[in-house]
């Protein structure tokens, strides 16, 4: 007889192992599924995981775009964890990138056609307080009313969605784009355009915030005051309370971060890769930033590393669908997927596995 | 914009069907949660329905078959989640929104040979003599069986958590699991049980959008409405009539945004739209505010992990 017994402490060896141990099961599985749809799995695998970094043709072009898709997932998912370590469920980070990017989008393109190098500072921080603005929604409801702050900052991905559509067509939308939707090019305007810093790297000023923040999490947690009282609420919530950690002050200042980092995150993406607002901005970096975090363990040094596994699966999904006409929806999966068993290992970090039957105490 | 172009009559009417859906999720998902399991992948077991029981129904040419399928496979990807947060003991939160991201990459990834198709939808009942009742015929008594099959299981719940000795013990599990472990009761399996059953109503309620109320598949075609369901459990205060209160309500929102969206409202498309969810964010702001009846009723054990130590 197989049973659980649950460790005094969450093992160290485990922590560190059991991501590994996702990935290789994800990728066994999903070898399956793609044997399945009729793709050799080898060469599936191959293609997404090898093929962006060391290609000889597309590797050039692909391997920029390492750092660009994962800087928004980065700094996204930091913000997330800090929330999920204090207990605080925002699993609405992919309206709050939205939000930012239109509110800092606006503030740029109000001052149109002016050349300053404030603009691009202007913008960031409008990006930002419209993230952390959306994102305190949720907070203000919970901490005044006690609503449940997973459903409301998820209804409001769908309310950012709506208005993404509306200014996109009205308010933001190019006066001289001929009538169609979507705002003036924000890369191509000198004041706003956030640009690679090193060329051909895909380094432009998110993926360096998104470092930053990183960084600036890990002291938070490990030395900081407020980054103790996180953990403690998320580990012990009455003990916190006693202790005198003020629970409503701890969900302001997650969701509230959470919000400003993913709209950041929402400004350089519109400054940079993508260019303007459209209908089609919001690409579900929200969502996918989630499962960062936890394939990150919730921890700084973790997350940088689960964000650039992650871009590497949606570029390979990009070359996989190109070269091998794997449907883009099976990436989806696949990322699902590796949550899934990440979850499922997860049982060996806080229990010990024991064979032979339970002894009467 | 020309109102009277709304037919009371087709509005209450297509309020019933619109409402259908989220009613199966939620009161599967309401089950789920009474035996103190939270399982937020609704939205992906909905989608994942969804799909398979359009598929199913667009190779054999039968609906019925559509939904019995559909209902088997939102069931089967909750045993999933059931295993991961019953067995592995991994947090619900979480597996529920992985479940949710699964449902959605396998939903496009089978449907993207079916887009843009049209199935047989399933055909209006026409019940002797109700049928043909002047008004409330048309109103009530002229839809398909699913419609009445979903009344049908709110009913069955009521009964079931009220009057059975099983769902005694399923609440009893909800309530408190080490008590309910302590009796004897085997905690694991009546959540497993629960989880399917969730699966299922919601894969149900899935089916539903695809066949027939839209009826075609698209990518991503729940838009939310697993999520909305999740917020009427909580509405409902974790009773079954008002279950069906909060769907028919929801569901009257969405088909009146609609409604005038088709009587030439030309203004802001888009606010209309964000309307049920912002409806929603409301409603969930009242009833938590009210804390003598709202997440007061909630179950105790909602949400955590049992490990049974002894």
């Amino acid at each position: 007889m197989i049973r659980l017994e649950k460790r005094p402490q969450p093992s160290k060896a485990w922590t560190v192992l059991t991501p590994i141990l996702a990935v290789i099961l994800t990728m066994i599985f999903g070898g399956i599924m793609f044997g399945l749809i009729g793709t050799s799995p080898v060469e599936a695998i191959r293609t997404i995981f090898w093929d962006p970094l060391f290609h000889p043709q597309f590797a050039n072009f692909s391997r920029p775009q390492l750092l660009v898709k994962a800087g928004p997932l980065i700094l996204i998912a930091i913000g997330l964890s800090i929330g999920f370590r204090a207990g605080i469920w925002n699993i609405g980070a992919e309206g709050q990138y939205i939000i930012g990017a239109i509110c800092g989008a606006g503030a740029g393109l109000a001052l149109y056609p002016m050349e300053s190098a404030l603009i691009l500072p202007l913008m960031v921080v409008a990006g930002a307080l419209g993230g952390w603005a959306w994102a305190m929604i949720p907070a203000l409801l919970k901490v005044k009313f006690g609503t449940n702050e997973i459903l409301v900052s998820l209804m409001l991905v769908y309310v950012a969605e709506n208005l993404l559509a509306s200014v996109s067509s009205g308010l933001l939308r190019n006066p001289e784009g001929m009538g169609f939707p979507g705002s003036r090019n924000l890369s191509q305007w000198s004041s706003s355009q956030n640009l690679e810093l090193i060329p051909n790297t895909g380094m432009h000023l998110g993926v360096l915030t998104a470092f930053i923040a990183v960084i600036l999490a890990y002291v938070l947690l490990t030395r900081h005051i407020q980054g103790y009282n996180i953990r403690l609420t998320g580990e012990a919530p009455r003990a916190a309370k006693f202790s005198g950690v003020s629970p409503a002050r701890t969900i302001l200042f997650c969701l509230g971060l959470a919000g400003a980092l993913a709209g950041m995150a929402g400004l350089f993406e519109v400054t940079g890769p993508a260019g303007q607002i459209s209908i089609d901005f919001g690409s579900g970096y929200g969502f996918t930033a989630i499962i960062v975090a936890f394939l990150g363990r919730l921890h700084p040094v973790g997350i940088l590393l689960a964000g650039l596994l992650m871009a590497l699966t949606y570029i390979g999904g990009e070359l996989a669908q190109l070269m091998l006409g794997v449907p883009g929806a099976s990436i989806q999966l696949f990322q699902g997927m590796l949550l899934f068993f990440l979850l499922g290992v997860d049982v060996l970090t806080n229990y010990r596995v024991r064979f032979g039957a339970a002894e009467v105490a | 914009m020309d109102l009277s172009n709304i037919n009371p009559i087709l509005l209450v009417a297509s309020i019933m069907i619109s409402a259908t859906p989220i009613l199966l999720a939620a009161i599967g998902e309401m089950v789920v949660e009474k035996s103190g399991v939270l399982n937020l992948g609704v939205e992906g077991m909905m989608i994942t329905g969804a799909v398979i029981g359009f598929i199913i129904a667009i190779n054999t040419g039968s609906p019925l078959l559509g939904f019995a399928t559909a209902a088997i496979a939102g069931a089967v990807l909750s045993l999933a989640f059931g295993v991961l947060t019953q067995i592995f003991l991994s947090n619900q939160v979480a597996t529920g929104l992985g479940l949710t991201l699964v449902g959605l990459g396998l939903s496009s990834l089978l449907g993207k040979p079916y887009e843009g198709q049209k199935t047989v939808t399933l055909p209006k009942l026409d019940i002797p003599i109700l049928s043909d009742l002047p008004v409330v015929g048309r109103m009530l008594f002229s839809h398909d069986i699913m419609v009445y099959v979903s009344l049908g299981i709110v009913v069955a719940v009521w009964a079931f958590l009220k009057h059975t000795r099983a769902g005694l013990i399923l609440r009893a599990v909800g309530e408190s699991h080490e008590s309910a472990h302590a009796l004897g009761y085997k905690v694991i399996r009546v959540r497993m049980l629960a989880i399917m059953f969730g699966g299922a109503c919601a894969g149900l309620g899935g089916a539903y959008l695809s066949l027939v109320r839209v009826p075609q598949w698209t990518e991503g075609m729940t838009a939310g409405a697993g999520w909305i369901a999740l917020a009427i459990v909580v509405f409902a205060s974790w009773r079954a009539g008002r279950v069906l209160v909060g769907a028919y309500l929801f569901g009257g929102i969405t088909v009146l945004q609609l409604n005038l969206q088709a009587a030439g409202m030309t203004w802001g498309v888009q606010y209309l739209s964000m309307s049920p969810y912002l409806i929603t964010i409301l409603v969930l702001v009242l009833i938590s505010s009210n804390r003598s009846r709202g997440s007061h009723n909630a179950p105790a054990n909602l949400g955590q992990t049992f490990h049974a130590t002894r």
